[in-house]
């Protein structure tokens, strides 16, 4: 009796030593997004101080240098392009994906197996297997600095996770349930819209979150085929590469804006992220 | 990696009463995934296809009229160019220390966040947050504000304890890069892996831990063989995203001070040098390179895939 009493008290110092040693971790790798949000916030004087001043007085000098208002470009242009290439984007994936997810787990074809490896084995192609081609492409068509090439691109960037996501989603769906709507005589888009949505619902929304990450996060394709009038968020970032005197804050600032809606997408999608991330493999 | 799959071309379903010819059924099933297919195959297989013809060609895009079909002879430039050469094993040395190092710091927050403990759902969010930074945002963060030698945090801190001032990027540019990424992919890492351990068989954990067995014993035979595939897992997913690389080296040190990958080297040599027929060869070689990594990484998937199906 008194062994398993002490037992059980060992376990519990040693658990809570161990949930210590989490917490630690978790502060040290959160540690630099907390600096970033406390540098967004500090006057670029006392953001570049050594040793690094804690409690300087807050200010909103930073957002205001990066929203432009002191005279630099503005933001704005960036960030509606960023909306568009990844709000339309997610938007053809979705309409492209739901009905091929549905061809490989409702109603599956033959060799469906086959067709969803193939998706996969797209993704492993790299972005710089068909740069080239495609800048020709655009160059030669006038599509150059067009969100909508971008869209386009970052469709096919996204199809094969959203297929993935969506099949497994899908499968879920109870036959019995479909098969009753066919006998009352509803066509495939009533099925669809009518009887799998809803119950794939939450899925859909997770898998759209994660296309809309990895297209607002894209940056090679948008560096290479945009330029002036196309520009995203993330190569507009692109503009702070080299030091520009003390702009710290402001570099913080545009980086802690720009990463918001990630941020954001990502703990909405929290539960699904691993599913997408690894292609539906990992539940 | 191209297509194997014919494409052929969406026939209405049949809307005529009475029975549908088989064959017509059949179409009627394939329908729906056709747009999706057509549309992969052309926004992604063509290019390929095209990048592959034109590094058979030496071709300046400043000097179109001297275009010419040069056979194999962009492949043997970029494999015996000491910069190309450089840039292979740059690539090579990038993926495999930061997947290896991620992949182990995520096993050991994996290990310790599936143990319960007091504000776990917190820590997990903390420990998320930077895999859901914008990769040039995160970099332009190591790169200022970590980095810096004058008034970056790392140095900084150092100042507290009095220890040195180095210039991380001049000093060591690769584990400056590779330490962005580490800190950008361990929370993936992480992820994966915390899904293997919840997936275990806690009665068969129980009933080792009544037969006597330590905790080290578990994580040994039980526990590691349980996740050698989620470990694996990771690794090839990872490997897979990491090769394409371009954000951080772009962004940390534009290529410079010898940490140019392949992804850069392509998008330099046709974006800068306009050398498209040497890009192209390169971009094939990350391809081929690609592939390698993707036939193991498709096994491992199937065979997680095959269980589910058979689970379900």
């Amino acid at each position: 009796m008194s062994t398993v009493a002490v037992r059980l008290r060992g376990g519990r110092r040693k658990g809570a030593g161990l949930g210590l040693v989490a917490w630690l971790l978790g502060i040290v790798f959160f540690l630099p997004i907390a600096w970033m949000a406390l540098t967004s916030f500090h006057s670029e004087a006392d953001a570049a101080t050594n040793p690094p001043s804690f409690g300087a007085a807050l200010t909103l000098d930073g957002y205001r240098e990066f929203f432009g208002t002191g005279g630099g470009a503005s933001p704005w242009p960036a960030l509606v392009n960023s909306a568009v290439a990844s709000v339309a984007s997610t938007l053809l994936v979705l309409l492209l994906a739901l009905p091929a997810a549905y061809a490989l787990s409702v109603r599956p074809v033959k060799k469906w197996t086959d067709v969803l490896f193939f998706f996969l084995s797209t993704k492993m192609l790299p972005v710089v297997a068909g740069l080239l081609p495609i800048y020709l492409f655009a160059k030669n068509t006038h599509l150059l600095d067009n969100i909508w090439l971008l869209v386009i691109l970052y469709t096919s960037m996204n199809l094969p996770i959203a297929v993935w996501m969506m099949q497994s989603f899908l499968a879920e769906v109870p036959v019995a349930v479909i098969e009753a709507a066919q006998i009352d005589g509803a066509r495939l888009p009533t099925i669809l819209a009518r009887v799998v949505a809803p119950i794939a619902l939450p899925g859909i929304a997770a898998t759209a979150l994660i296309c809309f990450i990895f297209s607002w996060n894209e940056l090679l394709f948008a560096r290479v085929l945009t330029g002036v009038v196309a520009e995203t968020a993330p190569v507009f970032l692109t503009g702070f590469i080299t030091s520009q005197g003390l702009f710290l804050a402001k570099v913080c600032a545009a980086s802690l804006v720009i990463s918001l809606p990630v941020l954001a997408a990502g703990f909405a999608a929290q539960d699904k992220l691993v599913q997408g991330l690894s292609l539906g493999a990992v539940k | 990696m191209t297509a194997t799959t014919t494409a052929p071309i969406a026939a209405t379903p049949a809307r005529t009463k009475g029975v549908p010819s088989a064959r017509l059924k059949a179409w009627a099933t394939r329908a729906p995934l056709l747009p999706a297919l057509v549309f992969m195959i052309v926004v992604t297989q063509l290019p390929f296809v095209a990048t592959l013809v034109i590094s058979f060609f030496d071709w300046n895009a400043l000097y179109p009229k001297a275009r010419h079909f040069t056979g194999l002879d962009n492949y043997r430039q970029v494999l015996t160019d000491a910069d190309l050469r450089h840039s292979v094993w740059t690539t090579v040395l990038l993926t495999v220390a930061v997947v290896v190092v991620s992949l182990v710091l995520g096993l050991a927050l994996a290990l310790l966040l599936d143990r319960r403990f007091r504000g776990r759902g917190v820590v997990r969010t903390l420990l998320i947050a930077p895999f859901l930074v914008v990769p040039v945002a995160a970099a332009l963060l190591w790169k200022h504000v970590l980095y810096n030698p004058e008034y970056g945090l790392l140095n900084g801190l150092l100042h507290y304890v009095g220890g040195p001032q180095p210039d991380w990027i001049s000093n060591t540019p690769l584990l400056a890069v590779e330490a962005s990424l580490v800190w950008q992919w361990t929370p993936f890492m992480m992820l994966i892996l915390l899904a293997g351990l919840q997936s275990r068989d806690h009665q068969q954990i129980e009933a080792a831990r009544v037969d006597g067995a330590s905790d080290w014993q578990i994580f040994r035979h039980l526990t590691l063989p349980h996740l050698r595939r989620y470990l694996e897992l990771g690794a090839l997913l990872g490997s897979i995203y990491i090769v394409q690389n371009f954000d951080a080296v772009f962004t940390i040190t534009s290529g410079g001070l010898g940490t140019a990958n392949l992804p850069y080297t392509v998008y330099q040599s046709f974006y800068q040098a306009h050398e498209n027929g040497l890009a192209s060869a390169a971009g094939v070689l990350v391809v081929i390179g690609s592939i390698v990594i993707a036939t193991f990484a498709l096994r491992v998937v199937s065979s997680l895939f095959r269980e589910e199906v058979a689970r379900g």
